[in-house]
């Protein structure tokens, strides 16, 4: 590394594009030949949506790769530092990498300047990210996550969403990403309640997915026989906190009772 | 054609030497001390411009001397921790090896450039239990120079340290607690030939690594929370 003439900014992207280039998750290079894509892993759902306290990101743990299973207990909810929540939909390899070095790029900053971004930073930080892909996601790796967080600010949470092109919008109750999302915005269009409390948030968000994985074949339900259950993360003032899979199985418990059939 | 003048490479080792110290001893020091969670690091810094600042997981630094130049070093050290980080894993990033690379560039630099560096740096890393090979702290100083001591229990670097030393080796044991490490850390900065007799506690910059934060264990901890650990 070079001492005086280095890269002296505060950016961890940047210092890997100007010394470190060959640490590039630039995929669009290696796409430009001859050839089809390999079939990659897809299929989610996600859902983010705002409560009283702050912002909760749920998603489920399923990985598909054409009809079949990738992998049945993926993580989707990413927690990118203590006040920060990203869920991922689209190719799994560039969406995990882009979370990972979400995270460290928040912390690099953090570090350098003496302080953390604030949340609105840290959002166009994402989008730049997902521009950044543009190459990558016309050739099929497509990455489009939801990012959620407590803005120390203005004492609320926040959620956006993202387009392929970089576009960043935010969300004022909720959104959802993935194969199965519609359904699940259809489920929390009917559910949702501005200001609703923790528990409230949990249940909405579990009946979300519920309702997704039942329509669609992509999205992983709960998997009682191996004990897997979809992912809630939530961020408040106090940061973040995963929920334990004792709660989420005991409203998802509820939800089943719910839905049972007379005499079933 | 004109020839350059010979000088001797050991007058102009201790003339560079006698110039890195001169700069070091105008400023304040630090003290950082083990303590039975972790490590604490202990500035005389009234300022709002840090001179211990977090590298990585496990591991923090302090510098003192000119600020541009040990300010540098820190934020370059973070670069290098994440980038290994990054690039292998967080378990990855050691203590050791970040002494190293500062060892590698002082070094360079007081034997290449006209005016060396003045600075020490002292890079602390708690240790992890659950690491192999790694459960133990170490405290690595590094001098203007390039050289490296590998220190226990307490490290001092910056100006008047030989009083500060000396304070600290009668007075520190094993096993102290954090407010005792703290105020033990405070004691020895006062002793300092240019010190603050009753530094009070928004004179001080207090840092810790605890092993008992869960990832990152370095922690800068506020002015209330230090006045209530030396009360």
């Amino acid at each position: 590394m070079r001492f005086w003439d280095g890269y002296k900014g505060s950016s961890f992207m940047e210092l890997i594009n100007d010394e470190f280039p060959q640490l590039k998750c630039d995929l669009s290079a290696g796409l430009h030949g001859a050839g089809t894509l390999p079939e990659t892993a897809h299929g989610t759902t996600c859902v983010g949506l705002r409560f009283a306290e702050g912002a909760l990101v749920a998603g489920d743990r399923l990985a598909t790769m054409g009809h079949q299973v990738a992998n049945r207990d993926i993580e989707k909810v990413y927690a990118t530092d203590g006040y920060s929540l990203m869920a991922i939909a689209g190719a799994a390899g560039p969406a995990i990498e882009m979370a990972r070095l979400l995270g460290v790029q928040f912390e690099h900053h953090e570090k350098i300047e003496g302080e953390p971004l604030e949340l609105e930073g840290k959002a166009n930080t994402l989008a730049s990210l997902i521009r950044q892909n543009l190459p990558a996601a016309m050739q099929g790796l497509v990455v489009v996550p939801l990012f959620a967080g407590y803005d120390r600010r203005r004492h609320t949470g926040r959620v956006w969403k993202y387009e392929v092109t970089g576009g960043r919008y935010e969300e004022l109750e909720f959104d959802g990403i993935g194969s199965g999302s519609i359904f699940a915005k259809e489920s929390l269009k009917k559910s949702y309640s501005t200001g609703a409390t923790r528990e409230d948030a949990i249940g909405m968000a579990i009946l979300a997915l519920t309702d997704a994985a039942d329509e669609d074949r992509a999205t992983g339900g709960v998997d009682l026989e191996r004990g897997i259950f979809p992912r809630v993360k939530l961020v408040t003032e106090e940061g973040v906190e995963e929920v334990g899979d004792d709660e989420i199985a005991q409203v998802y418990q509820g939800v089943l009772e719910s839905r049972r059939r007379p005499g079933a | 054609m004109s020839f350059p003048f010979y000088v001797n490479p050991e007058q102009m080792a201790q003339d560079k030497a006698e110039f890195a110290r001169k700069g070091i001893a105008r400023g304040k020091s630090i003290v950082t001390v083990e303590y039975d969670q972790g490590v604490v690091l202990v500035a005389e810094n009234p300022t709002r411009l840090h001179k211990l600042g977090e590298v990585y997981d496990r591991v923090g630094f302090a510098g003192v001397g000119k600020f541009s130049e040990f300010d540098r070093l820190r934020k370059m050290g973070v670069q290098w921790a994440d980038v290994e980080g990054y690039k292998f894993s967080r378990d990855d990033v050691r203590g050791k090896a970040l002494a190293n690379v500062y060892s590698q560039i002082l070094g360079e630099e007081f034997s290449r450039s006209m005016k060396p560096f003045e600075v020490e740096v002292v890079v602390a890393e708690v240790g992890d239990p659950e690491l192999a090979g790694h459960e133990g702290n170490s405290l690595f100083k590094i001098g203007f120079d390039g050289t490296v001591q590998d220190q226990e229990g307490f490290c001092v670097i910056g100006g008047s340290e030989s009083n500060l030393q000396s304070h600290m080796q009668s007075n520190y044991r094993e096993g102290l607690n954090l407010a005792e490490a703290l105020a033990l850390g405070r004691e020895a900065l006062q002793r300092a030939e240019n010190g603050t007799p009753d530094l009070p506690a928004k004179s001080l910059e207090v840092c810790v690594l605890d092993r008992s934060r869960n990832g990152r264990k370095f922690k800068r901890l506020k002015a209330d929370e230090v006045a209530a650990l030396l009360d």
